[in-house]
Formats: structure tokens, C-alpha cells, sequence
């Protein structure tokens, strides 16, 4: 291989085979895959939930992950969010011309290890090199297929009285990407959340009816995703401030840059609205995970503002978290 | 070191007694954008008795930035080779084509790029020889100091391809203009704190010496203002009019002389256009001839009129206090924070971006 | 107007200074502060230190919320 992938890579001759024998086939070794087909053929029974995504995070390494990581947990975490256990994924790299053949390995080398993590294997893909100048490094897209083990889940499932239950800090994500991307810190220690939800999605599933509607809160945040839950309905959710989990040096550089951590990106959370009764049982459970010992319960449903999401501050103020309008930018004033 | 100035059990005491506050009525305006996004944030104004209103005032840089300015940085963006360097504040305001902005002009090409400090715009410039980089100078006296020290250094270190577009504002002329306005009712102030560090207690006396107006300086935690809150109803029912100072950790009476000294070094006062106010005299930091190599408005002819284009929204009347954010007939319905008509609704530390988001029950 | 936070100087350079506050660093200008020095607490506004945080003024400053506090409770009685 050359140390820079040219547009040679993507003509669909020998480079292109190179390419996909020496760095891609090296990392997701499976019988499906190494056919080299036009598609995979699957053995699959029962119902299944399918997703897709793609990734053009900038910087694609980040503190914390990189966006072959994120390309993984993402749509995994998608499938996991229908109550389905992910078992595919198809992998389609969309590359610019004059990217660093070491860069694409060590990415391809995070989406193998975050695969076994998952359990999901790559089983088809395509390979794209665009001029220089056409895309911002690299772009990946997955699609995954997951198969369903619980199909309730829904809006529609909320009823008053029901608990809101986070399962860690809020915000990371959002901040530790804007923060390696615009040179406003010269050193943090905010990493992104990046990471698979199956262990803590696994523990959900066996409260079954009990959980009434789960989500990851990526771009748009925790404040975002909650107003899906209760817009258009009788509903409203009230939140109390002082519970939110947010990390200091996370809370302390949205200070500095004048944004609200409630909008800023996770991808390695879940916001969940589940039954009163157990709400601390499940609690309980995701405290003993690694991944959610610092889950809580935020706030629960309400039917005092139809359709809202409302805050209570510490001082004992409410205000309300709308939809974020527009990109969260950093102000002075 | 202390830093965290939050006592949230103590502060019930001060939240009973604003609640069930029964004096007379009062106004009392902010005239900070970021008491505004403070107070919003807290809810603060959901715990106050009906008798305390909190008013909005002039203290949103981007607020006050006049439509004609707005526009005129629109087509030094379109300049071949150029870049704008801003604060992120600025990058969804409006000009006088409703909907169209900063951000718009980057999606078309334009070269805009997010600033945090006068010093990055002036990196840029030394790091893009080639390009002609337009930092524009919004804010205060808190921010201007960082722009003069910028403008300065670019002169030492002869740096050609930079210049700075000031539309930087003093507050005290502003102030003036307001309480001299004809039909002027706020009854007390909550000073800026920031702008307050600066120019000292000194720098807000003659609210009080000469306009007789209850005045507190205070910070920005939620226990700040409501501290303030409490000293100036205190000043209104004891009918003693004082300027206290409650940001007693960095502001002195003095304030601070070398940014000051630094803000006349490269600026001085000239009329200003103030959106929704009109032209306020000497109320503009204009850039000294020294370094007139720096200033955009000469070095590219920046057309800098004083007519003050009204549209239907009533932004100016809202950071005059005269009414509130939902009394504009635009307000929620044609000018929401997605479709903003008016720069309050723009900024987020706007007040009817504030009113819009935190307060619309 | 004015967004400011507490940093505590962490190298200094001349006018330049690198300021952190719970492992959030960033480079500052520290033009308008006399005699800063390592561990010194300071504002920071735009990229540029305003004032500096007086240790003993930050503890009168809790101490004033107490004060109002009590006053309020009394008042409100």
C-alpha cells in the first residue's frame, strides 16, 4: 500500500482490490464478508429493526474516540434504542483523495474492536475515494440489522407519574468534539462518551412494558430528545436541575464558552422513561455497571405544561428547555 | 480558593421575601445581556411577587448593532480573499433582508471564521498573509480592551492585513439616553458586572448622584442577582438611592486602569447608531488616526450611516423597556428563535430569545 | 454584555498566560493585570484576564450573601 490513498484506490482495479484484501478483509475476517459479493445474504428469524447512519465528524480522531468508533456505537446504538439486539452492519468508507493510509488503518482497527465489543459483524461495505478537496477526510456510513427482543416501545407508552432516569453524565461528547476542533482550549480532560450501549440496553430489556420509551440523546442533547418524547402530547416532563449528572470540567468549559451542556451531543447515554415503580430498582441495576454507576433519576412526567420540557432550577426557579434552534455556538457575550 | 458563589439554602430566605414582596410596584432592568441569559436560566423571574418586574435593557452587543452595520458586514464578507473574523454572537443576526446572515454567507462561500479572543483574529492574520482578515469589534468596555490590545500589537508588529470594524459602545452615554427619554419608569438598576470591573464603582455614581436612581453592581449567579434584587428594593422602600456594590470580589472603586488606559490609548468617543435608539452621542468607540491603518471602516469606505431602518419589530422599544418581548406583535409568531425577525430574538442572551425559551409558559 | 469565569494562572510569558480551571486550560492575555503571578486567580473575558480574585474579597462576598440572607428572613418575618 502507498502511504496516501490516491483516487487509484477507488477505480475498482487492482488498488482497489489491495485495498479492500490488505486493510479491510484483514479486519473483519467472517464467512458472509470474505464472498465478496454483491450483498450479504443472512440467516435471520423473527422481526428485525434496521438503521442506518453516517459519520462526518471533524476531527475524525477526537479525545475519547474516533469516528470509526462512533461509526459502530452509533448505529449500534440505534438498534439497541428499538429494543433490538444488533447483529449486522454494512460499512461504506467514503474517503478523500490523499488521506493517510496509517489514519484509515488505525480507523478500520477501531471499527474491528468496537464490532467484537457490540457482537456485530461487518458483512458488506464499499470503498469511494473522492478528489482532494470533496470531502473533510473521511465519511463513513452504516446500516445495521438488529433482531428485535422487544417491539413496545413508544411515545405513546408515556403516562403521567412515570420517572425520567439518565444513565451517566451529559454533554461530553458535544464538548470534547468542539473542543478539539476549534483551538479555544489548548488542553482539556473532556473525552467523548463514545461507546457501545448493549450492556446497560440489555438491562432495560428485562423490565420489558415496565420502560416505556428509551433514547440515546446525541446531537440536540438531552433537552432535545425530551422534547420528542411529550411534544403533541397531553404531557410534560419536569426536570430537576440539581440532579442532572454533569461532569465538572464539562460544566466549567460550556461556562466559559457561553453554551448550555443540555444541548450539547452524548453518544454514550441513555434517556429513559420508565414506570414509577421500578423506577429504582432499574436504578439499582444500572448503578452496577460500569458504564452507568453515574445514572439518576432526573425528573419525571408530568401533565402541569402540556407538551413541554420544564427545568426547576436550584434556587427553585423553572424555566423551560425548548428544542435546540440551530447549532450551539460559542459567545463572549 | 473560593470559587463557586452558590448557597442555595440560604438563598430561600431571599426568595420568601421576593415572593411575597407587597411594596409598591417596581421596574428594575438589567442592562447586561448576560444578567438576561442569567436570570432567564435560574427562572428567577417565576419566583418574584407580580410587584417586581424585571425589564431588559440595552446591554446585548448584538442587540444594539444597527441594521445598516449588519449589512455592511455582509459585503465586506463577500470581499474576495477576506476574512471575517467574529465572536459566534454575531453569526445569526439579520440584517434588513429578514432571514439572511453571517451564516448563510459561509454557506455561500463567504470565509467566516468563529473567534474567542481579538488575539485569534490577529493569529489568523499573521497566519493567512494572503488574506485580508476583518475582526469585527462588538461589545462593551469589558471587550474593547481586548480589541484595542489586538489593534496595538497588530501596529508593532506591523501587521498589514488586519484591520478591526469597530461598532464597540459605551454604556454610560446609553444610560443617559434612556433615563433622559420622555417617558423613562425603570426604578432601579442592576449594574453590569463586568463592564463594572473595568470602569469601577466610580463609573456608575452619576445614575445615583445625578439621575438619583437605586443602583446595584452584581454578578452573575443566580445568588448575585437576587442579593441585588433585594438591595435595590430595599433602596426603593427606604427611599434612599445608592450605588452598592454587590460583585464585591472583583470590583473596586477604581475599576481597572490599565484596560482603561488601553481603551482611550486606541479609541474615542464618537456618535453612535444604536438599533432601536437612534444616534447617541459619543456613545461609539471609534479607532484613534494612530492606528486608522486598522480600521476597517476607512480602509475599505465602510458606509457608515446614522438613519436607523425601523421594521415592524419593536426590538428597540423592548431594550427601552417600554414593553415586553410578548407585547411585539411578531413575537412568537413570525419571529421565533428558528425564524428570527429582530436581533433580541437572535442572540440568545437576547430578551425576547430569553423570554421566548425560558419563560413562555 | 459579558461572559467572564475564574481561572487560575497556571505559566505566565510576558503578557501571555495559560490559565485552567478544573482541567480546562486556555491561553489568556493578562495586559490588564499588574504583577501576575503562578496560582493567581483571575476573570477571564474574550481571551483577556479583567481582574484579578481577591481571596479575602471572595470570602466577603459569601459572607454578604449570608448577611441579606438573614436580613431577608428577619424582614420577611
Amino acid at each position: 500500500m502507498d502511504d496516501i490513498i490516491t483516487l487509484d484506490y477507488g477505480s475498482g482495479g487492482k488498488k482497489t482490490s489491495q485495498l479492500i484484501d490488505e486493510l479491510i478483509l484483514k479486519n473483519f475476517n467472517n464467512s458472509q464478508l470474505l464472498k465478496l459479493m454483491d450483498g450479504a445474504i443472512l440467516p435471520i428469524q423473527g422481526h428485525i429493526a434496521f438503521s442506518t447512519d453516517s459519520f462526518v465528524v471533524a476531527p475524525y480522531f477526537f479525545p475519547g474516540g474516533d469516528i470509526g468508533k462512533l461509526s459502530v456505537c452509533g448505529t449500534v446504538n440505534d438498534l439497541l434504542m428499538c429494543g433490538a439486539i444488533p447483529k449486522y452492519l454494512s460499512l461504506s468508507l467514503i474517503i478523500e483523495e490523499g488521506f493517510k493510509t496509517n489514519d484509515l488503518s488505525k480507523i478500520l482497527l477501531s471499527i474491528r474492536n468496537t464490532a467484537i465489543e457490540c457482537g456485530v459483524n461487518v458483512v458488506t461495505g464499499d470503498t469511494k475515494v473522492v478528489e482532494k478537496g470533496k470531502g473533510d477526510g473521511i465519511y463513513i456510513n452504516t446500516a445495521g440489522i438488529g433482531v428485535i427482543e422487544t417491539e413496545h416501545y413508544g411515545k405513546d407508552k408515556i403516562e403521567e407519574g412515570d420517572a425520567v432516569i439518565i444513565t451517566g453524565f451529559v454533554g461530553d461528547h458535544g464538548i470534547a468534539v468542539m473542543s478539539a476542533r476549534n483551538n479555544f482550549f489548548v488542553e482539556t480532560d473532556i473525552i467523548s462518551d463514545c461507546m457501545p450501549l448493549i450492556n446497560i440496553a440489555k438491562i432495560i430489556f428485562k423490565y420489558g412494558t415496565k420502560v416505556k420509551i428509551m433514547r440515546d440523546p446525541t446531537r440536540g442533547g438531552l433537552a432535545t430528545t425530551l422534547n420528542e418524547f411529550v411534544e403533541d402530547t397531553d404531557f410534560s416532563i419536569e426536570l430537576n436541575e440539581k440532579e442532572i449528572p454533569i461532569r465538572d470540567n464539562v460544566h466549567y468549559a460550556c461556562e466559559i464558552l457561553g453554551i448550555d451542556p443540555l444541548y450539547s451531543a452524548n453518544e454514550g447515554k441513555i434517556v429513559i422513561i420508565a414506570a414509577d415503580e421500578i423506577k429504582q430498582q432499574l436504578l439499582n441495576d444500572l448503578k452496577e455497571l460500569e458504564e452507568g454507576k453515574n445514572a439518576a433519576i432526573i425528573g419525571k412526567v408530568t401533565k402541569n405544561h402540556k407538551g413541554l420540557v420544564v427545568l426547576k432550577t436550584p434556587i427553585g426557579g423553572s424555566r423551560i428547555l425548548t428544542k435546540l434552534t440551530g447549532a450551539q455556538l460559542p459567545r463572549i457575550c | 480558593m473560593q470559587l463557586k458563589f452558590k448557597d442555595y439554602d440560604k438563598m430561600s430566605n431571599i426568595v420568601n421575601y421576593l415572593r411575597n414582596y407587597n411594596g409598591p410596584a417596581v421596574k428594575i432592568m438589567e442592562v447586561c445581556g448576560t444578567h438576561t441569559m442569567s436570570i432567564a436560566r435560574s427562572g428567577i423571574r417565576t419566583l418574584l411577587s407580580e410587584k417586581i418586574k424585571l425589564i431588559s435593557g440595552p446591554g446585548c452587543p448584538v442587540c444594539v448593532t444597527a441594521i445598516n452595520r449588519i449589512d455592511e458586514i455582509f459585503e465586506l464578507a463577500k470581499r474576495h480573499d477576506t476574512i471575517i473574523a467574529t465572536f459566534g454572537d454575531m453569526l445569526k443576526v439579520p440584517g434588513s433582508k429578514a432571514g439572511f446572515n453571517l451564516s448563510m454567507l459561509k454557506s455561500q462561500g463567504a470565509n467566516i471564521q468563529i473567534v474567542y479572543s481579538a488575539m485569534d483574529a490577529l493569529n489568523l492574520a499573521m497566519n493567512n498573509k494572503e488574506n485580508e482578515i476583518i475582526f469585527l469589534g462588538i461589545g462593551f468596555e469589558t471587550t474593547a480592551p481586548g480589541t484595542a490590545v489586538a489593534i496595538k500589537e497588530a501596529a508593532v508588529k506591523c501587521i498589514e492585513n488586519f484591520s478591526v470594524f469597530s461598532m464597540h459602545k459605551y454604556v454610560e452615554p446609553a444610560l443617559r439616553a434612556l433615563i433622559e427619554s420622555d417617558d423613562f419608569d425603570i426604578d432601579g438598576f442592576l449594574c453590569p458586572g463586568h463592564v463594572s470591573t473595568i470602569l469601577g464603582i466610580r463609573g456608575f455614581e452619576f445614575l445615583v448622584e445625578e439621575y438619583k436612581i437605586p443602583s446595584v453592581i452584581t454578578g452573575f449567579e443566580a445568588e448575585d442577582i437576587l442579593v441585588a434584587i433585594y438591595k435595590i428594593l430595599n433602596q426603593i422602600t427606604g427611599d434612599n438611592p445608592s450605588i452598592e456594590n454587590e460583585y464585591l470580589r472583583i470590583v473596586s472603586y477604581e475599576g481597572n486602569k490599565l484596560a482603561q488606559n488601553m481603551l482611550n490609548e486606541v479609541f474615542y468617543p464618537d456618535d453612535d447608531l444604536w438599533r432601536g435608539i437612534g444616534v447617541i452621542n459619543k456613545s461609539g468607540m471609534a479607532i484613534r488616526n494612530k492606528y486608522s491603518k486598522f480600521d476597517a471602516v476607512k480602509k475599505f469606505n465602510i458606509n457608515l450611516d446614522f438613519v436607523d431602518k425601523s421594521t415592524a419589530c419593536k426590538c428597540g422599544e423592548i431594550i427601552k423597556g417600554k414593553i415586553q418581548p410578548d407585547e411585539c406583535k411578531l413575537f412568537a409568531i413570525n419571529c421565533t428563535p428558528e425564524n428570527p425577525i429582530g436581533p433580541c430574538m437572535v442572540s440568545s442572551e437576547g430578551a425576547c430569545a430569553a423570554f421566548y425559551k425560558y419563560l413562555r409558559f | 454584555m459579558c461572559l467572564a469565569v475564574p481561572l487560575r494562572i497556571v505559566e505566565v510569558n510576558g503578557n501571555d498566560a495559560i490559565a485552567e480551571h478544573d482541567g480546562v486550560k486556555m491561553k489568556i492575555r493578562v495586559d490588564f493585570i499588574k504583577d501576575v503571578h503562578i496560582g493567581d486567580y483571575v476573570y477571564v473575558h474574550a481571551g483577556f484576564a479583567i481582574n484579578k480574585l481577591d481571596e479575602k474579597l471572595a470570602k466577603e462576598n459569601l459572607e454578604l450573601f449570608k448577611e441579606v440572607a438573614d436580613a431577608a428572613k428577619i424582614q420577611g418575618l
